[in-house]
């Protein structure tokens, strides 16, 4: 099976067929971008110094270090993702702001954030969590950073990238959302585990 | 060995320990992910184990944190009464995680509440958190290290339960949370449940329960029980690997009490993520060091 390889800048062709499920890897810019990077640009309207038409943003707050020998350069240590959910609030109008096309995170992402990604054609994706050595090979090189005095993990590194992933689409151009649909299932099945453990917790004498 | 001497050693020690923590999992933590993922079939919940297990190579290979969140940093110290350094221990602690975080390198984590500005560091107000037990008539020290992501905090929560509402309570509490935020926070989890007769003692319990190794059971036969039915339990709710569906949703459930108050059943919880960076070092009076998390370990 070959490997689905999408490249930025992103345009609506390159991802609406794609389907929850799907996976996929990202070549070229990704920049990172979590809770104080929404904050400050749609919180306190600050103008994002980052242009992210037809881009990727990466929920994540690297480990980065001074290169060795080139004290002006950066290299990514570790990168894996954050939970998405934490944007939930503000990530529909991030995607109509600013024209991204490509979100990766960890874990499921809203409704609201799955109607973003149907009106304005996005994708929400998932970076295996945890696996930050894994993200980070795949890191080639960090091209600049801004808003640094937000602290290393809040800052926006902006990552030049070589076959990311695995992505995994969680939501795709059509707003079907992969983890809305495996929390459903999950709440389903709760409830008869739940009654078969308290027949047997009657602990009163 | 004087003590000036005695304390750059420890620190050294610690901080070489800390980073080592964040690189590195521990045995019994290994040995489960490696039975978990075998018993997956699905080709999602395949590729998820992969590269778990890629990460842990590469990590080990280029000596770099496992995950990039490294987290709050806690110790539980469990002092002998006459361990030489008692009376430095904790700036001791304070000294060697800034150590750790140039030598790892950690991420800095620690933002001064109020002030909202990370340290930098990872020293901050009360930061590295540490939680203290004495041991009488002993001159070594024990700490354990735990390295939580914020994403496995999040699910955590304690409540103080009726009486009335009873264990069933306690089992729906655990399930409503795990339910909700579990998919998040990392899974396969291992989960930490406190129960006693305050909301304090019960969510530090919880946290308590993560630094079991994996496969010990509650002191009581009747606690030991509910561990494993809510381990199965949780497990037929098939989180999986990420949040991807798959045939387990956790490493374990473990359950610490304290006894309660007839008018109270307080419940606490806490969760790890697959990443379960906790160690447990013990070093002698001499200095000496050996770390019983991680088998033949050398720092």
């Amino acid at each position: 099976m070959s490997k689905t390889v999408v490249q930025t800048p992103i345009s609506d062709t390159d991802i609406e067929n794609l389907s929850i499920g799907d996976i996929i890897y990202l070549n070229g810019y990704l920049v990172t971008a979590r809770d104080e990077v929404h904050h400050r640009f749609l919180k306190q309207n600050r103008e994002l110094p980052v242009d992210l038409v037809g881009g990727a943003i990466f929920h994540a707050g690297p480990i980065v270090r001074k290169s060795e020998g080139t004290p002006s350069r950066y290299e990514v240590v570790s990168i894996g993702p954050t939970t998405s959910m934490r944007m939930e609030a503000y990530e529909k109008e991030f995607i109509r702001r600013t024209g991204i096309k490509l979100i990766v995170g960890k874990g499921g992402m809203g409704s609201q954030t799955a109607e973003g990604c149907r009106i304005y054609k996005a994708i929400h994706t998932v970076f295996p969590g945890g696996c930050a050595v894994l993200a980070a090979t795949c890191v080639e090189e960090v091209e600049s950073v801004e808003w640094l005095d937000l602290g290393m993990p809040e800052a926006m590194w902006v990552l030049r990238v070589k076959e990311f992933g695995p992505l995994i689409v969680s939501i795709d151009t059509k707003g079907n959302n992969l983890f809305e649909k495996n929390r459903l299932a999950i709440e389903a099945r709760k409830d008869v585990v739940v009654e078969e453990i308290c027949r047997h917790v009657n602990y009163f004498g | 060995m004087d003590k000036a001497q005695a304390r750059i050693t420890f620190i050294d020690t610690i901080a070489r320990f800390t980073a080592y923590t964040s690189k590195h999992l521990p045995d019994d933590v290994r040995t489960k992910l490696k039975e978990l993922g075998d018993q997956e079939d699905s080709e999602m919940a395949k590729i998820i184990y992969t590269a778990m297990f890629d990460d842990l190579t590469m990590a080990d290979a280029l000596s770099r944190p496992v995950c990039q969140d490294t987290g709050i940093i806690q110790y539980f110290v469990q002092v002998g009464t006459h361990f030489p350094l008692i009376d430095e221990i904790e700036d001791c602690l304070r000294e060697a995680v800034k150590k750790a975080t140039a030598l790892a390198p950690l991420r800095p984590n620690a933002v001064e509440v109020f002030d909202e500005k990370n340290t930098g560091n990872n020293v901050g107000v009360r930061i590295p958190w540490i939680e203290w037990e004495l041991m009488p008539n002993r001159d070594d020290v024990q700490i354990y290290c735990y390295l939580a992501g914020g994403g496995s905090s999040l699910p955590g929560a304690a409540k103080v339960l009726m009486p009335l509402e009873g264990y069933e309570g306690v089992v729906k509490f655990v399930f409503d949370q795990i339910s909700s935020y579990g998919v998040n926070a990392c899974p396969p989890l291992l989960v930490g449940i406190g129960i006693a007769g305050s909301v304090e003692v019960a969510a530090k319990l919880s946290k308590k329960a993560l630094l079991r190794p994996l496969g010990s059971h509650n002191s009581n036969p009747r606690g030991a029980e509910l561990e494993a039915r809510i381990e199965k339990g949780l497990n037929e709710l098939h989180i999986g690997p990420g949040g991807f569906s798959g045939k387990n949703s956790v490493m374990g459930v473990h359950i610490e009490q304290a006894a309660r108050h007839p008018a109270t059943i307080a419940v606490g919880l806490s969760t790890g993520c697959w990443a379960h960076r906790r160690s447990l070092i013990r070093i002698d009076a001499s200095m000496r060091y050996e770390i019983i998390s991680h088998r033949g370990a050398t720092i």
